[in-house]
């Protein structure tokens, strides 16, 4: 992996001393994260560590107590989360968050007009813009959608709709992403393809991913951060961290935490 | 490839062979069947009005008792307008639609957040609301006599309101066209599959980047708009308007109409409307006092056995099959 360049791109998102409190429990506990352009940056940390939480604050769904956040230069700490998805911020869900009685056709023709503009348009069918379509088929093409594009998305296999899931996230064409265990419950042959396709994205794109597979993570990041009960232990290199004793101990203090 | 995509978005939006078919058969029959013509008419305004709660019913998923809001305010400003400025019904007919416009984008504001059950009371809190407002404005409104001595001016300055209610037939069914094939342009276009993206799941729609409060306050405040036409055309085709306009059962019946006919669909406004209006003429033919009985008995037939298992009896009797 190209680690060595990677430390001196360009911070792209920054958290900065992020903190979440529900009521007495604090979620996020000045948490600081650079995110920098082209990484492939994996965020892991045993269950209950706060991932989730950390990803919806970035995203917009929850807002921090304390802390801000920076995209490329813009503080984004108060921006709704459409907002953020508008300056080039896209999540995926850990659990799939589709439309139900959309197809996958129309599900990607609707998130890329949107991404293009083309949302407030009310006076053209959906479909009738080529170039829109013909992204679409793209996608359709590259995800293995291709032969359900017609077919209401909640009769869909499981396997195809976590596809959909990861399709409609590059729909919106995404200069950060971040990636909430992409593969939860693909079967195993298929994991691999599915994360070679967002490791294939453009140089550029920067991917922020949460998940508990370490053997994927080894396999696909090229920076990691490891969060423990909401705070960061510690941010390296896979190598460094693959040697820390601190970062082993959590995980074989909590060992079958690591594969669920 | 290409050409194959394309179709399968746009397939499913062609005119299918029977809808001119179903359209000039509705307009033909004012001749056909004359002693009906005033039904034909009722029949077409309550159309639209389902047609416009299911922009946000069925569409984008906003629960509603309270449509009746911009059926009223629709109904009383083209009345006013008629009585008070002028008698052209198309004038009359875009002041209403104006009136009900601008009341939208007001009550727009109150169902942009919550959940299904904070909306059902904030919208049946405004309907209510109105009705008192009309109540006690009696001064403009009439009060509970109502707004008496409307009298509306021919149709395009050629065609007179007749006693027997064609013209008004011909009128309601012209506009609910119109407006049909304007919300079907409506749900078809990208915007309209950002609708149906915050019913399915607004958290996804807020994650690719559809601005969920806006779309909610537009789609709201074109529905209301729809609603308001339909209400005009009520006051201008009766030549009336009371507090009825704006009562509950207003609300409650147009949701009846939606669920009868089928939500999210575009003609099940039209379907409900015809089926509701039908209902009632039949059961209050065989027993005036008791038809709401026989109609609450079919909608909970409807609604537990399902509205595609009720139209194909065939289904009934064939036990589960997998």
């Amino acid at each position: 992996m190209n680690t060595t360049n990677v430390n001196d791109a360009p911070v792209v998102l920054a958290a900065h001393g992020l903190v979440k409190r529900f009521g007495g429990i604090t979620a996020t506990n000045n948490v600081t994260l650079n995110l920098r352009q082209g990484a492939r940056h994996a965020l892991i940390g045993p269950n209950g560590a706060g991932k989730t939480t950390l990803i919806n604050l970035l995203t917009g769904v929850l807002e921090p107590t304390e802390g801000s956040i920076v995209l490329e230069g813009q503080d984004i700490t108060r921006l709704a989360p459409h907002q953020r998805v508008q300056r080039g911020m896209v999540r995926t869900f850990q659990i799939n968050q589709l439309f139900d009685s959309l197809t996958p056709m129309e599900t990607l023709a609707l998130t890329v007009s949107q991404q293009r503009g083309f949302g407030g348009k009310w006076w053209q069918p959906l479909g009738a813009q080529r170039a829109v379509n013909e992204r679409c088929e793209q996608l359709l093409e590259q995800f293995h959608l291709t032969a359900v594009m017609a077919e209401p998305t909640k009769v869909l296999a499981y396997g195809k709709r976590r596809l959909l899931e990861i399709a409609i996230a590059l729909a919106c064409e995404p200069r950060v992403l971040l990636l909430d265990e992409p593969v939860a419950g693909v079967p195993a042959g298929e994991r691999e393809e599915l994360l070679q396709t967002v490791a294939a994205l453009p140089a550029d794109v920067s991917v922020l991913l949460i998940e508990h597979d370490m053997d994927l993570v080894f396999s696909f990041a090229n920076r990691m951060t490891v969060l423990v009960n909401g705070t960061v232990l510690t941010e390296g290199d896979p190598d460094t961290i693959a040697n820390d004793p601190q970062v082993k101990a959590v995980y074989l203090g909590h060992g079958e935490d690591a594969h669920v | 490839m290409d050409a194959s995509s394309t179709n399968v978005l746009l397939r499913s939006r062609r005119m299918r062979p029977w809808e001119p078919v179903l359209w000039l058969l509705a307009f033909a029959a004012p001749l056909a069947l004359p002693g009906h013509a005033l039904i034909i008419n009722e029949i077409a305004i309550v159309a639209l009005f389902a047609l416009s709660l299911d922009l946000i019913l069925g569409y984008t998923g906003i629960v509603s008792l309270g449509h009746a809001a911009f059926f009223g305010m629709g109904g009383y400003a083209a009345a006013l307008f008629a009585k008070h400025v002028m008698p052209d019904p198309l004038v009359g007919l875009a002041v209403g639609i104006a009136a009900a416009t601008l009341l939208g984008a007001v009550a727009s504001f109150t169902v942009m957040r919550g959940t299904d059950l904070t909306r059902l009371m904030v919208t049946l809190g405004v309907g209510l609301i109105m009705l008192e407002l009309a109540n006690k404005l009696d001064w403009l409104t009439g009060g509970a006599d109502g707004l008496q001595g409307v009298v509306m001016g021919p149709v395009l300055g050629k065609f007179e309101f007749d006693l027997f209610g064609r013209t008004a037939a011909w009128y309601s069914m012209s506009v609910l066209l119109v407006l049909f094939l304007l919300a079907r342009r409506v749900v078809q276009s990208p915007f309209g599959a950002t609708l149906k993206a915050i019913r399915d799941n607004r958290l996804r729609a807020m994650a690719i980047g559809i601005p969920v409060t806006a779309k909610l306050a537009q789609v709201y405040t074109l529905a209301a708009a729809l609603a308001g036409a339909a209400g005009a055309l009520l006051t201008q085709t009766t030549g009336f308007a009371s507090l009825d306009l704006f009562e509950f059962h207003r609300s409650a019946d147009v949701m009846l109409i939606l669920v009868i006919g089928g939500v999210g669909w575009l003609y099940g406004g039209v379907v409900g409307a015809i089926g509701f209006k039908l209902l009632q003429d039949l059961i209050s033919a065989v027993t005036p006092q008791y038809w709401t009985f026989w109609i609450g008995l079919f909608l909970v037939v409807l609604v537990l056995v399902g509205r595609e298992r009720l139209i194909r009896p065939w289904t009934w009797f064939g036990g589960r099959k997998a």
